[in-house]
């Protein structure tokens, strides 16, 4: 056994503000000398397209802050999806947030291992070439051959 | 005097301890990366990156808005 540190990380998840979370810890760790792996199941797989467009919704959102009081109805009307995402982003970019690009850039300058869920890729008909390259695709098996080593795992 | 220096004002979590990560893996043990940041976060993270990857915090001040830190690669 290496005593390199492991960390491993089921990322579930597909919408801009959950998207943080798994590339935050997985760089964070990687600086820390963390050997890391994240595993991209089910919507975390839109956090991985080459063409990734990743929103924040305030639907269903109630802990989201927002500008003024907005009735749950109003949320629900056409463009306040984008609308919410552009908010964000901007929001973020002021305050010196990373985007999620540049955290992907990062984490894969970083070696962190990707493995993306064939299962899901089959189940949305996603094809490997609208995928980064940088992927390997496996099962629930190889997924705890990474964790079963671990000294840190997330499910996000 | 620093060998190297960082500039991470603006930068929020967790850039500064990438860039510094980044920074430090060009330098020789004994040199100094000095880091002007600006998320108050940064204090306790540089500490505890410190005491995680083995390198030596040598310097660590506040001048009103920025922090100031001067990391002692081992």
């Amino acid at each position: 056994m290496s005593d390199q540190k492991k960390m491993a990380i089921i990322a579930t998840k597909g919408t801009l503000d959950w998207a943080y979370p798994p590339l935050i810890l997985a760089t964070t760790a990687a600086a820390l000398d963390y050997d890391v792996s994240i595993f991209w199941t089910f919507y975390g797989l839109q956090v991985v397209k080459k063409q990734r467009d990743l929103k924040i919704s305030p639907l269903g959102n109630p802990a989201m802050p927002m500008p003024v009081p907005m009735p749950v109805l109003v949320q629900a009307i056409p463009g306040m999806e984008a609308m919410a995402t552009v908010m964000m982003k901007d929001k973020m970019k002021k305050k010196g947030v990373a985007s999620i690009d540049d955290l992907m850039e990062l984490a894969i300058e970083a070696e962190i291992k990707m493995i993306a869920c064939q299962m899901t890729v089959d189940l949305f008909d996603f094809k490997h070439e609208e995928l980064l390259d940088e992927l390997e695709y496996a099962g629930a098996a190889k997924f705890f051959e990474e964790a079963g080593e671990a000294d840190i795992t997330l499910y996000i | 005097m620093a060998d190297k220096h960082l500039d991470a004002k603006g930068l929020n979590c967790p850039l500064p301890i990438l860039k510094a990560k980044k920074a430090l893996k060009d330098m020789q043990p004994g040199q100094i990366l000095s880091i002007e940041a600006t998320d108050p976060g940064s204090a306790k993270d540089f500490e505890s990156f410190c005491a995680q990857t083995g390198n030596k915090m040598a310097k660590a001040s506040e001048n009103g808005d920025v922090f100031y830190y001067e990391i002692e690669k081992q």
